[in-house]
């Protein structure tokens, strides 16, 4: 008699409880983090490592780093069926802030194989142009409009020793290259997309990702910083050289899961 | 309805007010939303608002008494409004403000406006006080500001034939203590809230600029020519500085540590606070020692007098040749577009004034 009255009770409660998830199987997607690391060359670096003269670039320069901020985007996992998955936002990381190294890109991404995963290392144009982004202005990460707006890809900055030996700073600034000699701007496109291949996603994956920032400095460009340390906003052809030396920065350590 | 399912509401119901103990009928004084100016809430993140200080009309009224009343100091002769004061943007004239004694303080005042998007809250010139509450307990007690005690202020406020009431009023408790003296000033201090320039209306379709100051804002936000867009904020970011610690190249050996004595950090030595540019023309003299007295003597600073040091930010370029080198045409200019930052409403907002 009793057991008649609750039962229906009870399975109200239980229905309530489960009708957020809508499989009635074992789980069958992940969340997705995505985990940002960086190195010299594979010596490991933190924001610990900052503000010390350790640091030899591919030119021979000693350096230091004070400053590494960047942007990531648009991130796309796309499945072996040829479906996308997309994150359409962005993350601001800044080394000296060690809870922007980590982000979650999805709360629930289906298990399987994935034929690509990749971001857009900066934001697209148009991501980068027609949006406001109040975050990103309250961190001063414009783009003068005399430059044509949107929004810097990278603050590098730090202190190498110049050839009189003289510590000097740099700024290693990186935007949509942007030609502004002529009467219009005339700009080419030096974000891109960082593919990290293929994942086979199972349980909380955690995506390793690791910027060796020397690569900034090296190939296929030897970066000569007595030459190119600041004022590299408004260059063009420094930016498109940033763009070619960027090309293999990033790689993925591991998919831990 | 019968009698189990009844049972089941009740517990139900138990539950879900299982939490409130508290008795239904408390004072509440009455919340005062901070007005968000239309630059700010489009540009940038919402201002710091402590839960557990929420604004009210009854602590603004308060914490603005109390900003402007000597009772505060040791000798009660000295208000936070003596080195604060509202024509001068909320800070001084002088180069080192004088303590109740005469005696001089080592930095230059600082002006208060629009500090709850100060995001990282860091206050003073070196960033050592977190949190407007806290800021507010130190000067009070500072030997070369108020030299009062707390014991002392919070005994004369409690005698004092109004102020309990208001406590009262602003905290639903007529017994002070200092903090709610702190939370209150911090109250008031939040609602200092500067928006209203002629670059702000520009901004705003309102107004126009002439040549001079437009050319001005184009060497502020200029990498080769004045490159100050990077820490003294832009279009986009309404503050006018980044509230970040630099060191701009002023001196190659400190006396003063800045920051660097706050952390610890031989890296930080000579790094001050980023103050915002806004009503740059009423808060001379200029920098943390106040060692400028005219705009044209920063201008200069910037063009050509840097010195190098090892903490010296690297934004700081051409620093062998002491800076970028900027026209005579890019000084005027630049000092006419900062000009344009001037919020003469702010300056005279009855609001803030001692009345
Ligand atoms: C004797 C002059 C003097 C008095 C009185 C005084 N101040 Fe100040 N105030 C200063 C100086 C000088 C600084 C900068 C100190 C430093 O950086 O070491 C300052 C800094 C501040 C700041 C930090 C602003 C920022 O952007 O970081 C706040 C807030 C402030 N004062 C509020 C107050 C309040 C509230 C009172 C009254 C309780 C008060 N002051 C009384 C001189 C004074
Ligand atoms: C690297 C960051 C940085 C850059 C770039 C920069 N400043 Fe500053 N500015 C500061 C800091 C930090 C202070 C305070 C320094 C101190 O007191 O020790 C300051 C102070 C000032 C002050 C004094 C304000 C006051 O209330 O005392 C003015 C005016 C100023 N800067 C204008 C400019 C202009 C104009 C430019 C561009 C030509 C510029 N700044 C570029 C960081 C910077």
């Amino acid at each position: 008699m009793i057991l008649k009255k609750i039962i229906p009770i009870l399975l109200i409660i239980v229905a309530a409880v489960f009708s957020c998830s809508n499989d009635d199987t074992a789980p069958q997607s992940s969340n997705i983090t995505f985990s940002f690391s960086h190195s010299w060359d594979g010596t490991p670096i933190t924001n610990s490592d900052f503000n010390t003269i350790k640091f030899t670039n591919a030119n021979g320069e000693d350096l230091s780093i004070t400053k590494l901020r960047y942007i990531v985007s648009k991130i796309i996992f796309t499945k072996s069926t040829g479906e996308d998955f997309i994150f359409e936002g962005y993350h601001l990381i800044d080394l000296t802030n060690t809870t922007s190294l980590d982000f979650s890109v999805f709360e629930a991404l289906p298990y399987g194989k994935y034929t690509n995963v990749s971001f857009i290392f900066g934001l697209n144009n148009e991501d980068n142009y027609n949006n406001n982004y109040q975050d990103l202005n309250s961190a001063s990460w414009n783009v003068p409009d005399l430059l044509g707006g949107g929004y810097h890809y990278m603050q590098l900055e730090g202190k190498f020793i110049d050839n009189t030996s003289t510590e000097t700073g740099y700024a290693y600034h990186a935007i949509r290259a942007v030609d502004n000699s002529g009467a219009s701007l005339s700009f080419e496109d030096t974000f891109f997309e960082v593919n990290l291949g293929e994942a086979n996603i199972t349980d909380n994956a955690k995506f390793n990702i690791e910027m060796n920032v020397a690569e900034w400095f090296k190939n296929p460009n030897t970066w000569d910083l007595n030459m190119l340390n600041n004022m590299l906003m408004p260059n063009f052809n420094a930016q498109i050289l940033m763009f070619q030396n960027g090309q293999n920065v990033f790689s993925l350590k591991s998919i831990a899961q | 309805m019968n009698y189990y399912s009844l049972h089941t509401l009740l517990f139900i119901m138990f539950i879900c007010f299982s939490c409130t103990n508290e008795p239904v009928e408390q004072y509440a004084p009455t919340p005062s939303a901070l007005k968000i100016p239309k630059l700010f809430s489009e540009n940038i993140i919402a201002p710091v608002i402590p839960s557990n200080n929420p604004q009210t009309v009854e602590g603004v009224r308060l914490g603005k008494k109390l900003f402007f009343d000597p009772i505060l100091s040791g000798n009660n002769t000295q208000a936070c409004a003596s080195c604060h004061s509202p024509k001068n943007a909320f800070t001084d004239t002088s180069r080192f403000s004088n303590g109740i004694d005469g005696r001089l303080g080592l930095r230059n005042a600082m002006p208060l406006f629009n500090l709850a998007w100060n995001y990282n809250e860091r206050f003073f010139w070196d960033g050592k006080s977190f949190s407007l509450e806290h800021q507010a307990f130190i000067p009070v007690t500072d030997p070369l500001e108020m030299k009062s005690t707390w014991a002392d202020v919070t005994e004369k406020l409690q005698q004092h034939p109004e102020y309990p009431t208001l406590f009262q009023e602003a905290f639903g408790t007529s017994q002070i203590d200092s903090t709610l003296v702190t939370k209150a000033m911090a109250q008031f201090e939040r609602t200092l809230i500067s928006a209203n320039s002629k670059f702000d209306q520009y901004l705003l379709g309102e107004t126009e600029l002439s040549g001079e100051e437009l050319n001005g804002f184009n060497v502020f936000m200029d990498e080769t020519k004045g490159d100050c867009f990077h820490c003294h904020g832009s279009d986009k970011n309404p503050l006018w500085t980044d509230n970040a610690f630099h060191n701009n190249g002023l001196d190659e050996t400190f006396t003063d540590l800045g920051l660097g004595a706050v952390t610890g950090d031989p890296a930080d030595n000579g790094k001050f606070k980023s103050p915002s540019l806004r009503n740059v023309e009423f808060t001379a003299p200029y920098m943390h020692d106040g060692r400028f007295t005219t705009l044209e003597e920063v201008i200069n600073h910037y063009s050509e007098g840097l010195k190098n040091s090892s903490t010296i930010d690297p934004l700081m370029k051409k620093v062998s040749q002491g800076g970028v080198g900027l026209s005579e045409k890019d000084k005027a200019d630049l000092k006419a577009f900062l000009l344009t930052l001037s919020d003469f409403e702010f300056i005279n907002n009855p609001d803030f004034l001692n009345n």
